[in-house]
């Protein structure tokens, strides 16, 4: 007997020690549970709602089905959303995302259409393009230092017209098998497109969090002042950010004008930028920067994607559609904000405590409480 | 007036204790596993000034929290005026009769002082307000507090720290308000500031009014209280006149150790053998900043900077580390092969702040919470700042690295945390102090900057700092520290620099370095 019973015990201990240390941090940060949680729901009250909407079938080495619809469709705000976690980190915002996209696709339909370059380099020079509007943003916001969302504005408005004036006010249409291959083809069954936003989201979540950079983005964006005092320079992770935001929206543009086979400069990505800033938000940032969690973030853009799609799906008429996304997203910032989460723990606490001893000390000093009232 | 009323109440205070105002019954209160507050009693009677002293995390601003219900508590009785009491937030607190005023003004500053007053309850007549009678109500409230020649309608940030303050105070007082809490309201005063606080806490303390007084400052402990209570680790030391309470009893109270061992080390005063010399400010200045000035800092020692608030202290320290640049000057600092003079010295002046501190410089400044703590980031990730931000983003330091260093640092420190990834925004002050400190020694400075190192911190937290501060001396690293306490700078540095208006009037060293010297220098 003595001797079985240590090795049990000490499994016993391993899994319970486990156990204990993930209850701790979810405990630490409950903030990280209810994205997850808000997804499941929408997922599952979907499934309820609309049979077979969690069915995968797998035809032609393809998968398809509802949501690997949501992984094709979610990829352009994911990789939007990305950058925007990013800048959103150093206590600013991108409102310009959404013009970048109309530009980059314009840049990529007008070269394929009017030029025989290879199609690596076109959509090399749609992604310098991206660059190029993230460098004007940072410019202004890191070295003339006007406020990110006046500063992004100028380029929110002014991106569109950009884009006209480069496909000169027409919708471009152009055949590429390429870019076609990025917008609709699959590869190890999933849409290609979603491979290239899986190794974008990984490569930042690495650069970020194996180098320091995502910590001296967060110190940036929570505290510049004791920032700079321990040798932080501001000026070039600002401006790094917002090109960095600039070369998602470009990479975003390129995959929704690979996927309709044109560049509509007036509707390419409209809008993309609110979802992409609920995203972050969804996902516990703060607008006044500081800590971004960018796994988080994707998981908001799953969210938002999930809904739309299911909406879509339901049967519900159309009219009601933004409304109905609108009341749901709003149900999850409720459930996250911090008054709701205060009020929660409060009467947990309050609950907890009064139970155990009843009838004693408790009762008579709640007596009180209420005579006082 | 107020002088003079001042011994006959505390003879009635001191008479009358069956007039009991605020009592506390073996309350407690704890937070996930750390037992913040551990059946304390309290009694607070009519017209008493009641100082609430313990060192952080004694529990005296939970306390204050849950009197105010801020956090519920877990067990104990609160009656005031011989009513159980339940506050559910701080504004029910204040219906019942418990008016708080913390340490920092929590009032608008770009707002009128009308608007600021009437705030949480505007005058209005026909759904509108009525600013007629807003200012007339926020007359009545000024006059409260002897604030009758202040113009309501002016903004609030016209008028000095003191005054926003006492304004705060008359916001807090509501007309059912019995208790009045004052949480370390002098912080950011200057002495006749104080004295104008202190006349006002007399004039309510005679209308009746209990005042609890949350102070560091030991001297405002014996000017202005009445009776003395102590807590320590969550729990109620005792409770004593003040008049019959030694200095030194009650710091040991505080502290829970006997104050001799600060005492001898005061000893040590006179500079050992000569040591390298460290850094080198050779005329250095700014216009409109500070006048130019010569200062060296040698290996092992320390280097205080006195003067009055606004005297130049601050800048000194600012223009020594690089954060705001002189315009003229030449600072070097020793380069790590100190043996040989010739050597050439790095200067200073042109440099960015990450290679002024690859040179090996740091600097706590003077405002915690502004300028040094990233209150969001946790405690590991503030500490690994600034050789992270030396280092570079890309050359990472390794996560099992970073723990040990900021394990060994927590040790090294004595600082009170359950783990090292929580938020330092949690942390009391002294700890936060601490991991700013922290944050510098893993860099391994041989040049140390502290401005105001204690300043807001509890007196057993300033005695830990004051001790690392000198066993880092005794390493050989040199210090430069700025502190408005006297008392403490003369104990722990070799030489003190007297600033005066932006000037430096004086270096004294050896013997000469005493409070008495500081004082006379500033004065003449």
């Amino acid at each position: 007997m003595i001797d079985i019973r240590p090795p049990i015990k000490a499994t016993n201990m391993k899994k319970h020690h486990a156990l204990q240390h993930l209850l701790k941090r979810l405990q630490k940060q409950p903030k990280t549970l209810a994205p997850f949680v808000s997804l499941l729901l929408i997922l599952s009250v979907t499934a309820l709602i609309t049979p077979g909407f969690l069915e995968i079938k797998f035809v032609n080495g393809h998968l398809y089905g509802s949501l690997i619809d949501i992984l094709h469709r979610g990829t352009p705000t994911a990789l939007v959303a990305l950058g925007m976690a990013v800048v959103i980190g150093t206590r600013g915002i991108d409102l310009s995302v959404g013009a970048v996209i109309a530009i980059s696709g314009a840049v990529t339909a007008v070269l394929t259409v009017n030029t025989d370059w290879p199609v690596w380099i076109v959509i090399a020079c749609a992604l310098g393009s991206g660059l190029v509007c993230g460098l004007w943003n940072g410019l202004l916001v890191s070295i003339f230092n006007i406020q990110p969302i006046v500063a992004t504005l100028i380029l929110m408005v002014a991106g569109r017209g950009i884009a006209q004036m480069i496909t000169e006010g027409q919708i471009v249409t152009f055949h590429s098998t390429a870019l076609n291959a990025i917008g609709n083809e699959f590869f190890l069954a999933f849409p290609i497109r979603v491979w290239i936003a899986l190794g974008m989201i990984i490569l930042t979540i690495v650069v970020m969090r194996k180098t320091s950079l995502g910590l001296f983005i967060e110190a940036v964006g929570a505290n510049v002042r004791a920032s700079r005092l321990v040798g932080i320079e501001a000026r070039l992770l600002v401006l790094s950010a917002y090109i960095f935001s600039g070369f998602c929206a470009a990479l975003s543009g390129i995959i929704i004008a690979a996927d309709i086979r044109g560049a509509d400069a007036n509707n390419a990505g409209l809008w993309l930028e609110l979802d992409a800033i609920l995203a972050v938000v969804l996902a516990g940032a703060s607008l006044a920067g500081g800590r971004i969690y960018l796994g988080l973030t994707i998981i908001g853009v799953l969210i938002i994607q999930t809904l739309t799609t299911a909406i879509l799906t339901s049967g519900l008429p159309v009219q009601y559609n933004l409304v109905v996304k609108a009341t749901i997203i709003l149900a999850v910032l409720l459930i996250q904000s911090p008054t709701t989460r205060q009020w929660l723990s409060k009467r947990f606490q309050s609950k907890r405590r009064q139970n155990p001893k009843k009838g004693q000390n408790s009762t008579s000093s709640q007596n009180h409480g209420r005579a006082d009232q | 007036m107020a002088p003079h009323s001042n011994v006959k109440d505390h003879s009635r205070t001191t008479s009358d204790h069956r007039s009991a105002l605020l009592e506390i019954r073996s309350l407690s209160k704890s937070f996930t596993g750390v037992q913040a507050l551990n059946a304390v009693s309290l009694q607070v009677n009519k017209g008493e000034i009641h100082a609430l002293l313990g060192e952080n995390g004694a529990g005296k601003s939970t306390l204050i929290k849950v009197l105010t219900g801020v956090h519920p508590r877990d067990e104990g009785d609160i009656k005031l005026d011989g009513r159980a009491i339940h506050a559910r937030d701080s504004g029910h607190a204040q219906q019942l009769g418990i008016s708080t005023v913390y340490q920092e003004v929590n009032l608008i500053p770009s707002m009128s002082v009308t608007e600021n007053l009437t705030l949480q309850q505007q005058e209005k007549s026909f759904g509108l307000i009525n600013w007629k009678k807003a200012d007339a109500r926020a007359r009545a409230l000024l006059a409260r507090v002897g604030l009758e020649n202040i113009d309501p309608s002016r903004q609030l940030d016209r008028y000095s720290i003191a005054i926003q303050q006492l304004i705060a105070i008359a916001r807090a007082l509501s007309n059912e308000a019995k208790l009045l809490i004052l949480d370390e309201p002098t912080a950011s005063l200057d002495a006749s500031e104080i004295k104008q606080l202190f006349s006002l806490m007399t004039q309510l303390k005679n209308q009746g009014m209990g005042i609890i007084f949350v102070t560091h400052f030991l001297d405002q402990v014996y000017d202005i209280t009445d009776v003395i209570t102590v807590l320590r680790n969550g729990e109620c030391v005792g409770t004593f006149p003040t008049a019959s309470l030694s200095r030194s009893d009650l710091v040991s109270h505080m502290v829970g150790k006997s104050l001799d061992d600060l005492a001898t080390s005061s000893d040590h005063q006179a500079t050992g053998k000569p040591q390298n010399t460290l850094l080198t400010m050779q005329c250095v200045g700014k216009q409109r900043f500070l006048h130019p000035l010569d200062l060296t800092i040698h290996a092992g020692e320390i280097v205080g900077v006195a003067g009055l608030l606004g005297s130049g202290r601050t800048e000194l320290c600012e223009l020594a580390y690089g954060s705001t640049k002189p315009d003229q000057g030449l600072i070097t600092l020793q380069p790590e092969s100190s043996a040989k003079p010739t050597a050439e010295p790095t200067s200073l002046i042109q440099k960015s702040l990450r290679q002024t501190i690859q040179s090996g410089m740091g600097y706590c400044p003077e405002d915690r919470k502004l300028d040094g703590i990233v209150a969001e980031l946790s405690i590991r990730e503030n500490m690994i700042l600034a050789l992270q931000a030396s280092k570079g983003w890309w050359r990472s330091i390794a996560m099992s690295e970073q723990k040990k260093l900021v394990d060994d640092m927590i040790k090294r420190l004595a600082i009170k945390t359950p783990d090292m990834d929580k938020p330092v925004g949690e942390l009391s002050g002294g700890n936060q102090q601490k991991v700013i400190l922290a944050r510098w020694l893993i860099t391994h400075p041989k040049l140390l900057i502290l401005d105001e190192p204690t300043r807001g911190i509890d007196i057993g937290a300033h005695h830990e700092i004051i001790q690392i501060m000198q066993e880092l001396c005794e390493q050989g690293m040199g210090l430069l520290v700025a502190s408005s306490e006297l008392e403490e700078l003369v104990m722990f540095a070799h030489r003190v620099v007297v600033m005066k208006d932006h000037h430096k009037v004086a270096e004294l060293r050896g013997s000469n370095v005493s409070e008495q010297a500081i004082l006379h220098t500033i004065a003449s």
